[in-house]
């Protein structure tokens, strides 16, 4: 019944530049499920989060850091997101998931960053080692489509579908 | 990304477009700020209506403009922000910080605002 039906690995480096680059590579792939684009922006703001995460907060001062993005496309719907880091860990994860906590005032960090995941998200897991690094872990089953069937990835795949104006971005 | 203002007296409007993350707020932000420091601003319109995905970066970039627009003895506010961004500034409480207007409400004759999905 929930069977993985797609799935995509991307690995890149922990530079802010790239946070544009890894929501675009989730937003596409992510597109293959046909999704109403609110899902979609949910989901692509969820991603940005946990990848800025990486960027301004594991890999502080610390060059050459790599961010591994991991997604799984369910056969009911579900996508998986695992978005990993090597950087520094975080001392107290409840602390950190705290709405407006955040360690870097300065850059203004609103602290929301795993508010906003959670909010996004139907499931938000994070599990995280000092000096070894962050996993998170994120799960957002999609509504449904009108019409039923699988039979369509692949159509969508050859970019025969476009996605659902269910909703408009603006 | 990009930000064009437009000084009107003591009013400033950022009219901010593209996506908003930490890379490109950093730039946002600077450009806003100088503008601020270099008039004497009561008003700072932050307007949204252009801007096609932000993450909670651009909550802090506007919690930073509304904190030196206050310091600087003026306030700021945010303009037209569409729907799926609305959510996030949901999620923050921003409204609470500084006020959120709709500045494209009256000329509307419908009920076909885009990003119609908010309520």
């Amino acid at each position: 019944m929930k069977k993985c039906i797609n799935e995509m690995k991307l690995s890149f480096s922990a530079v802010s530049e790239n946070e544009a680059f890894s929501r675009a590579c989730v937003s596409s792939f992510v597109a293959l499920l046909d999704p109403y684009i609110s899902e979609l922006a949910e989901l692509k703001t969820a991603v940005s989060e946990a990848v800025t995460n990486c960027i301004v907060h594991a890999y502080r001062g610390q060059p050459g850091g790599v961010v591994w993005i991991h997604m799984r496309l369910y056969s009911d719907r579900r996508v998986y997101i695992k978005i990993r880091d090597k950087g520094c860990g975080i001392a107290d994860i409840d602390r950190a998931m705290q709405p407006l906590f955040t360690t870097a005032p300065e850059e203004e960090r609103a602290g929301l960053g795993f508010a906003v995941m959670e909010s996004f998200t139907d499931q938000l897991r994070v599990r995280s080692s000092r000096q070894r690094g962050t996993t998170v872990v994120m799960e957002k089953t999609l509504s449904e489509k009108e019409k039923d069937g699988y039979s369509d990835l692949q159509d969508t795949a050859a970019g025969g579908r476009k996605l659902r104006a269910g909703t408009s971005l603006c | 990304m990009s930000v064009e203002l437009k000084l009107d007296g003591d009013k400033l409007t950022a009219y901010l477009t593209g996506d908003i993350d930490h890379h490109t707020a950093a730039g946002m932000r600077a450009e806003i700020d100088r503008a601020l420091r270099q008039n004497s601003i009561k008003i700072l319109t932050l307007d949204f209506s252009g801007v096609t995905f932000m993450d909670s970066s651009g909550i802090g970039l506007v919690m930073g403009r509304q904190k030196l627009a206050c310091e600087l003895g003026g306030r700021c506010r945010v303009a037209d922000p569409p729907a799926y961004i609305s959510k996030v500034m949901k999620i923050s409480g921003i409204g609470r910080l500084c006020e959120i207007v709709d500045t494209r409400a009256p000329v509307r004759t419908g009920s076909h605002r885009a990003g119609g999905e908010e309520q």
